[in-house]
């Protein structure tokens, strides 16, 4: 799997909530008892009515308003510093038990994902006065960078945390990158100085060199045991500087988050940069021009708690009655109907990087499959999805993902939320043509077109140019393994734009890569070849002109359609025979001979056979032991109904995915 | 080979599609079954059994012909009552490299003990089936030829006793050809066992060395004269092809030699890799390494075609016999009927009528020989579990073991099952099997279903495809047939049926 792939939204369906504080960020979205309108859950409300009481936000000072964000890479610890800093501030119940390794979901555990973490708003003491900080969360993984960006653009400064013990890693960079392009004040914080192997002075060099951080600002800390925690809050309310913001203006709030609630509809994040809003007011989104009424505002403590109104500066949710989430998309500006802004700047909607054609293993399931894919994409705007048909896979969907593991998550929680079973076909970036015919000008309407699946890839003669997305890839790891890490970029295609030593022997590079040679199983290969210690990350760089070419397959001569991909010219040869192989290795033996062939064109440039099946029949059901067999028998009359067939050859549903897999089974 | 596919093309109908001629007095037509109108009928039908005529099972499209047996129909209960034994004795003096069966190897082995529980089981068993006529008595293992020939008797004393026992009932019993068995098998005669199984598996030292056999090919040799001596006709010998560092040739000759010697019938196994098992690990390591499948396919063939011309026809996957010396006890299984498993993790398949159930159960006895003791002393039996089988499960069962017959499934026998539910229409009508049937890898004609020459060797890659479309088609027919196939008086809103 690829960890950093792929910005994903990872939400809670609705688990069992045993203790009511601990799991905080889960009774955001919608579990039961999360979201009762009064006030927070039993118990808390008289802490809440107290606070209520003794802050009036309507007169709250703006200068007294911090909003930030924790960013960091995977398992830095992000989320345990959330926690105590909410336990610091008595947002919620200290107990041993706040510990966010209890509340992953059985997709983020298997997948090492952090879980997406909420915002919430604090009410923090500090010599002498009382200031509102606003914890803002980056949805759960930087990758895609855009929503991220989006998500800093609420705020003024930002936490960076760094594991004492594994150092400046791949998305650590990223992150900063993002938060210094926004120009936000920015805290370091060296985390988990408890751990018996951290090295915080060494990680503080690592900062002043590749971030130009004076390693003396580093905060250290352990949020495991709550050391240094109070340190953190008073640099945030130091150094970070209050929001601008302009009561007297008309309402201008920004949706950096949204999460979709069963009985209420979409409840938006929003940060306001102007103005006021209040229940009753009619808002308009500057993206899709709808116009909604205010049900209900109020800040997120972190759970719902109803405000009167929420005011410039300010940060909390809006709940006004839009049916899904897409209606609040993640940068848009929403503004009084009858008061218009100028937008903030650099909203554009979700962008997908991976495509690939979903289709139900069985044709009867197609309705309850629409079904589920219906309600997953409720709760993230970001999955695209076109209706398609495959002469052999039937009618099913191409589906557009921020990323791989977007994707895997996607297709995980379709099988272990909704019971699904699906096949996937190999997926492919958004590749793009330049046309020269102008017969296809005028069919397409353009001359640029972006081609979302094989099949419809334009012929050589047809077209100026090609086009393919390109990333810039950030790895960091120990210079150990610099010789093969070089090696398998440059089996990747790609391009170096810098190396540097973070410290004595710690190395970051960066490098140009076509998006389709990293999408597959790039960072499994990176990781396994680095023992694991290697990390990624990579942003969005564009197109590049490429030499491209259509590689078919062909099955006992019968071309099929599926199995169709896009390859680099100079790849073509390995790539052919690597997915012959691979189909070799997946389609079981049958009663005849299997002839698979990759081909470009007429030309086969690679071929495998896969023998027929001479003998199959044993004996071994003496003594009346016949279940076993039984067992074994049924379970394959069972993946009978999982199988393919283009012609006469079956094919097993993992085939369409796994062809483009360069290694065998991890 | 000319002559079998003589034959398919004259069973085989034209395009590949049989038409099936549902008539004569040996054909159980579908409406009588449907008449019957009681649930214990219709448990009986699941269960009917033509008496085992020696000799019967010579139908099929391939290999010798032979005597076909004559239907006959027993609608009647006593077919619920009658039932073959299986003993399972759980000792070996030493543990094969390749056996992962259940099977203990004790220095001290409790004989009292054992012939006690074993005694007491089949008791108990003999009441809870209400099983009165046993067809049939295997004794396996294990190592059977260890346990005491008094153990035997008591065991047959006591189905004596409770169920009709006709005189010329077959008792099989396994037996290593060791010395010292060969020494005790008149004993074991006496004690009522009437066809001996002897494990020979190979004629080369080497090989038995390899497959961790206590025994030598010289010692196998005389174990077999000594066999055929006292149970003429009724001696089969067991042998695996498919050994590592085996090929053709060498397996021909060694076919032949056994061949000169043998009885009238012959089990032909290919050997296995069972995970645990110390060959396993051995091939894992590559200190030893399997035929590959080619190798395997013609050592097979070879040897179908040196026993064919040996005169023994091929009843089954596995077994060969000639003047009709077939295992009766074996063929039962084969074809779906009952049978009671006593001994340490035994199977059964029965309708437990004096629990006063219908339907039939798949049982397993505790697996381990103490604590399997305990449970019979204790509860009278050591069922350590029981699985009620729908009519599809059943069904299911008999496809799988059904067309490992030569004779294949019979109209006659699936009907007995389902009826109402053809061959035809649990398994005609789609695409793959028309193509199985087009391949002239399965025959479907008037008798019924079975696999031609060349479809046995494929049987296990044609199996998974029968029984998903089987699963398929009998939804199908449970949905439309809904109102014709109730038996019994639904509750009032109950949408179950009598399938289910």
């Amino acid at each position: 799997m690829l960890t950093g792939l792929g910005r994903f939204q990872v939400r809670f369906a609705g688990p069992s909530v045993s203790s009511v504080c601990v799991k905080w960020r889960r009774q955001q979205h919608g579990g039961p008892g999360a979201t009762s309108p009064g006030g927070g859950p039993p118990g808390r409300g008289d802490c809440l009515q107290r606070e209520k009481d003794k802050y009036d936000l309507s007169k709250f000072p703006v200068e007294n308003i911090r909003n930030f964000s924790i960013i960091a890479h995977v398992d830095h610890g992000k989320s345990t510093l959330a926690d105590r800093l909410l336990e610091i501030t008595g947002a919620i119940v200290k107990t041993e038990r706040n510990k966010q390794v209890l509340d992953k979901l059985q997709v983020e555990r298997e997948r090492g994902i952090t879980v997406k973490a909420q915002t919430a708003t604090l009410f923090y003491h500090h010599a002498g006065r009382t200031y509102l900080l606003n914890l803002i969360d980056t949805p759960g993984h930087v990758d895609f960078s855009y929503e991220v960006s989006r998500s800093l653009s609420a705020c003024q400064g930002v936490l960076l945390i760094v594991d004492a013990n594994e150092g400046i890693q791949a998305q650590t960079v990223a992150n900063f990158f993002l938060a210094f392009e926004s120009q936000l004040m920015i805290i370091p914080v060296i985390n988990k100085i408890d751990l018996k192997h951290a090295e915080p002075e060494r990680v503080a060099k690592q900062i002043e060199k590749v971030f130009d951080i004076p390693k003396e600002e580093c905060i250290q800390i352990s949020a495991k045991l709550g050391t240094n925690v109070d340190q953190v809050l008073e640099k945030v309310v130091e150094k970070i500087p209050p929001p601008r913001a302009n009561l007297s203006d008309p309402l201008r709030a920004l949706v950096f988050d949204s999460t979709y609630d069963h009985y209420r509809g979409v409840i938006a994040s929003v940060a306001l940069f102007d103005g006021w809003v209040q229940k009753g007011d009619k808002i308009m989104s500057s993206y899709t021009k709808k116009v909604y009424e205010v049900n209900e505002v109020g800040i997120l403590r972190p759970d719902q708690y109803p405000l009167e109104k929420l005011h410039a500066g300010q940060v909390g949710y809006l709940v006004a009655g839009m049916k899904e989430v897409k209606e609040a998309q993640i940068g848009d500006t929403f503004h009084l109907q009858k008061q218009p802004v100028e937008p903030l700047t650099g909203f554009k909607p979700a962008k997908p990087m991976v495509f690939a054609g979903m289709y139900p293993v069985d044709q009867s399931e197609y309705t309850n499959l629409r079904k589920a894919v219906e309600k997953l994409t409720l709760n993230d705007s970001s999955v695209t999805v076109h209706r398609d048909s495959s002469p052999a896979l039937g009618a099913g969907w191409r589906l557009g993902f921020l990323g791989l593991l977007h994707m895997e998550v996607f297709n995980q929680r379709l099988e272990q939320e909704y019971n699904a079973s699906v096949i996937l076909t190999a997926p492919t970036v958004p590749y793009k043509a330049i046309l020269s015919s102008s017969k296809l000008i005028k069919e397409y309407g353009e001359e640029e077109i972006t081609i979302l699946n094989p099949c419809h890839f334009p012929d050589r003669l047809q077209v100026k140019e090609y086009l393919e997305p390109v990333v810039t890839g950030t790895i960091l790891s120990p210079d150990d393994y610099i010789g093969k890490i070089i090696s398998l970029c440059q089996s990747r295609r790609g391009v170096q734009r810098n190396m540097v030593y973070i410290d004595d022997h710690r190395l970051m590079m960066q490098y140009l890569f076509p998006l389709n040679e990293i999408v597959m199983d790039f960072y499994d290969s990176l990781k396994s070849l680095s023992s694991g210690y290697a990390s990624f990350d990579y942003e969005d760089a564009g197109y590049q002109v490429a030499d491209l070419i259509k590689m078919d397959i062909y099955l006992n001569g019968k071309l099929v359609e599926e199995l169709a991909t896009i390859v680099h010219r100079e790849k073509a040869y390995s790539t052919g025979k690597a997915i012959a192989e691979r189909l070799k290795d997946t389609i079981p033996q049958q009663l005849f001979e299997i002839a698979i062939q990759a081909a470009i064109g007429n030309k086969i440039i690679a071929r495998e056979t896969i023998k027929a099946v001479r003998k199959n029949v044993l004996a071994k059901c003496y003594g009346g032991d016949i279940t076993r067999k039984m067992k074994l028998l049924k379970r394959q009359a069972e993946g009978k109904r999982r199988m393919r067939k283009i012609g006469n050859v079956e094919i097993p549903k993992d085939a369409f995915i796994n062809v483009l897999k360069r290694q065998k089974d991890k | 080979m000319v002559k079998e596919r003589e034959r398919v093309t004259e069973h085989g109908g034209e395009n590949g599609l049989s038409v099936i001629v549902v008539s004569g007095a040996d054909m159980l037509p579908p409406g009588t079954a449907a008449a019957l109108g009681q649930p214990l009928r219709r448990a009986v039908n699941r269960l009917v059994s033509p008496p085992l005529v020696r000799g019967s099972g010579h139908t099929s499209g391939w290999g010798l012909a032979g005597e076909q047996a004559p239907g006959q129909r027993h609608l009647d209960e006593t077919t619920l009552h009658r039932a073959a034994l299986y003993i399972h004795w759980p000792y070996c003096e030493k543990r094969c490299t390749y056996c992962n069966f259940n099977k203990y190897i004790s220095p001290s082995v409790d004989h009292d003990a054992m012939r006690d529980g074993l005694v007491r089981e089949t008791e108990t068993l003999l009441r809870n089936s209400q099983v009165k006529e046993i067809t049939s008595v295997f004794i396996g293992g294990g190592t059977p030829s260890l346990a005491r020939p008094s153990t035997i008797a008591s065991v047959l004393e006591t189905v004596a006793r409770a169920t009709h026992f006709p005189h010329n009932l077959e008792v099989s019993m396994e037996a290593n050809p060791t010395s010292a068995a060969a020494s005790r098998l008149a004993e074991f005669k006496a004690a009522g066992v009437t066809r001996l199984s002897l494990g020979v598996q190979a004629l080369c030292d080497h090989d038995l060395k390899i497959l961790g056999r206590d025994h030598t090919a010289q010692e196998a040799l005389w174990s077999l004269e000594e066999a055929s001596k006292l149970f003429p006709g009724h001696t089969s010998v067991d042998i695996i092809f498919g050994r590592p560092g085996q090929n053709v040739e060498s397996w021909k000759e060694e076919l032949e030699e056994l061949l000169a010697l043998c009885d009238h019938h012959v089990s032909l196994y290919q050997l296995t890799l069972e995970r645990g098992t110390a060959l396993y690990k051995q091939v894992q390591e590559k200190v030893l390494s399997m035929p590959e499948q080619e190798a395997m396919a013609q050592m097979y063939q070879a040897a179908r075609s040196i026993l064919r011309k040996a005169g023994f026809l091929q009843y089954e996957v596995s077994n060969f016999a000639k003047n009709g010396a077939v295992c009766l006890h074996n063929l039962g299984y084969w074809r779906g009927r009952q049978y009671l498993g006593v001994g340490p993790g035994a199977h059964g398949r029965f309708v437990p009528l004096g629990e006063g159930k219908t339907q039939r159960e798949a049982r397993i006895q505790t697996l381990e020989p103490s604590n399997w003791l305990r449970e019979v002393r204790r509860f009278g039996h050591g069922t350590r579990k029981r699985v009620q089988q729908s009519e599809l499960d059943i069904l299911e069962e008999l496809l799988v073991m059904g067309l490992r017959m030569n004779e294949g499934i019979t109209h006659q026998l699936w009907l007995q099952c389902s009826p109402g539910f053809s061959l035809q229409e649990a398994l005609g009508d789609t695409a793959e099997v028309k193509q199985y049937l087009e391949e002239q890898l399965l025959v479907l004609d008037d008798r019924g279903l079975r696999c031609s020459w060349e479809g046995l060797a494929l049987l296990d890659t044609l199996l998974p495809t029968l029984l998903h479309q089987l699963q398929l088609s009998y939804q199908k027919s449970v949905n439309r047939s809904l109102p014709l196939t109730c038996f019994v008086p639904q509750a009032s809103g109950s949408t179950a049926t009598s399938r289910t």
